[in-house]
């Protein structure tokens, strides 16, 4: 039980991050049909300025400067670089993004260095929020949980509540027919991605202390974040939501067991051991394979539903 | 108010119009009319920016070749797609919302006087425009470029597929549209409405105009319609 919660906490706390991640992605996608190669890049620009900018202002000021960062950086980026890409048609614009993915990655080691900066927790968050039977929950957690679940509310609240979120679900799936109608759709999508560079920046503040903020954290999150987005469906927030929590809740229960089916087997009376062929097979634990799992979640998601848990397009 | 001059359109590397000159003044109805695929579509289209094209296309005398699509709208021009471009998760009055250029209404048109107009629409305003029939959503697209206020608003096929009753709904808006003061530039197939409702024509064929005249004109040249429209 002890186990079951606290896992289940975590496995929540890390869907939600993978959520932060994702839904930028997502927005961005569903709208420019441009899938951002960079987002993950983008997630680490954000634990590194905040880490610079937290030097001077504290932590909880740069948790709000560095996510306007990255999304201006975001901006300029749309602005002076998709958009002359554009008219090149999508795999120049993924071959872009893909470039600018490397160029943002060693432009960071030029600035902070090759080895991880000394990123920490703030004091208010460090310690535990709770503690359930023997297993402490952190603060930072916690945290976590709550941006995450602030961030959704306000992104769902500026989608559905104002005009300009209007003018972006129209556009999203209209864009020509949007524009003709007089809304200036080439500055929607300046702020769109903006927008989904900012939510990953903020993502990295959070993230670039809860993990370590080095310049290879956007390898490690970028593939699982794709998952995400094509597990939960391409352009849907409902589904990305879904998948993250699917995922974060898989990964942190998967490490946790040491599960294997030769002790399942044995469990039901069945004898594996050494001499049994392939051996080495039988015996891997669960969380032996657990780095494997949202990418084979991914390939059987493409063959048998290709459209994603919530996603409406099927290209 | 609207004046075309030798306007050229492409589609990447084809040439879809080649030299097009018409004119619209104020508070006139005019048809475009010609066969499927001369070029009517493509003709608003490039007049609205929405296509590459080379030419002049002057609007109350500014010229509107460069401009981007959401421009063209700003200084007053509406254009009603053919092909029902409704927003179909948005509900029917976030759909007119959408027409709206600012956060008010505009003097001319309101949401009220779409109602007034489209009981049907009323009815139907917290719905989802996707589950709208055919001609509601013809409708709905009519009533959402008009809630933008535009002085001159282009309408392609807007009665393609429609039943004859919502036929005569439709002919009906396009007369109220002009009491208003709106010029309409009608891209239409069917050529009995066309003649009801217009005040001048121009036949289309291989992207230019080739017969420009009054509703009589049309009627009592057998050998153009022969050539140029009928099938």
């Amino acid at each position: 039980m002890e186990f079951f919660v606290i896992s289940l906490l975590n496995g929540v706390s890390y869907g939600l991050l993978l959520f932060m991640l994702s839904s930028g992605l997502t927005l961005i996608f569903s709208m420019m049909g441009v899938l951002n190669f960079a987002h993950a890049a983008f997630y680490m620009v954000g634990a590194y300025v905040a880490y610079s900018v937290g030097l001077k202002i504290g932590f909880f000021p740069a948790l709000f400067v560095a996510p306007v960062v990255v999304g201006l950086l975001g901006a300029a980026v749309e602005r002076y670089g998709l958009r002359t890409v554009h008219r090149w048609g999508h795999v120049a614009e993924l071959l872009f993004t893909f470039g600018l993915a490397y160029l943002i990655e060693e432009t960071v080691k030029v600035i902070w260095g090759l080895a991880a900066v000394p990123y920490r927790v703030p004091a208010a968050l460090d310690g535990h929020l709770f503690t359930l039977y023997s297993t402490s929950f952190p603060k930072l957690r916690g945290f976590m949980m709550l941006v995450a679940l602030l961030m959704l509310l306000s992104v769902w609240l500026l989608l559905k509540r104002t005009r300009i979120g209007l003018v972006i679900q129209a556009a999203l799936t209209h864009p020509h027919m949007a524009e003709a109608l007089g809304h200036n759709v080439p500055r929607v999508f300046m702020l769109v991605f903006g927008g989904g560079c900012a939510l990953a920046g903020l993502a990295g503040v959070i993230g670039g202390v809860a993990f370590i903020t080095e310049p290879s954290m956007a390898a490690s999150v970028g593939p699982i974040v794709f998952v995400v987005a094509v597990v939960g469906g391409m352009g849907s927030l409902a589904g990305a939501f879904l998948a993250s929590l699917l995922i974060g809740v898989m990964q942190t229960f998967a490490i946790a067991l040491d599960w294997s089916l030769a002790g399942m087997l044995g469990a039901i009376g069945i004898s594996v051991n050494e001499a049994t062929p392939l051996y080495s097979l039988w015996k891997l634990q669960i969380s032996q394979v657990a780095p494997v799992l949202p990418y084979l979640l991914l390939v059987l998601m493409l063959i048998f539903r290709p459209k994603g848990l919530l996603g409406t397009r099927a290209d | 108010m609207l004046e075309v001059r030798d306007l050229h359109a492409f589609y990447g590397k084809s040439h879809i119009l080649h030299g097009v000159h018409m004119t619209v003044g104020d508070g006139e109805i005019v048809s475009l009319l010609g066969r499927n695929g001369v070029g009517r579509s493509t003709t608003i289209k490039a007049v609205m920016g929405m296509v590459e094209c080379r030419g002049s296309v002057k609007f109350k005398g500014e010229e509107m070749v460069g401009l981007k699509a959401y421009q063209v709208a700003h200084k007053g021009l509406g254009y009603v797609p053919e092909n029902r471009d409704i927003f179909p998760s948005l509900t029917v009055r976030q759909n007119l919302l959408l027409g709206q250029k600012g956060k008010l209404e505009s003097e001319r048109w309101g949401m009220e006087d779409m109602f007034a107009l489209f009981p049907r629409l009323k009815e139907r305003a917290d719905n989802e425009a996707g589950v709208l029939s055919g001609g509601e959503q013809q409708m709905l697209t009519l009533c959402r470029t008009l809630m933008g206020d535009p002085s001159l608003v282009m309408i392609d096929e807007p009665t393609e597929g429609l039943a004859p009753k919502i036929v005569e709904q439709v002919a009906r808006l396009f007369e109220e549209i002009r009491k208003r003061g709106v010029s309409i530039l009608l891209v239409e197939q069917k050529l009995a409405i066309a003649l009801d409702i217009s005040e001048r024509l121009y036949v289309m064929g291989h992207g230019h105009i080739v017969f420009e005249g009054k509703p009589r004109d049309v009627r009592e040249d057998a050998a153009m319609r022969k050539e140029w429209l009928e099938v």
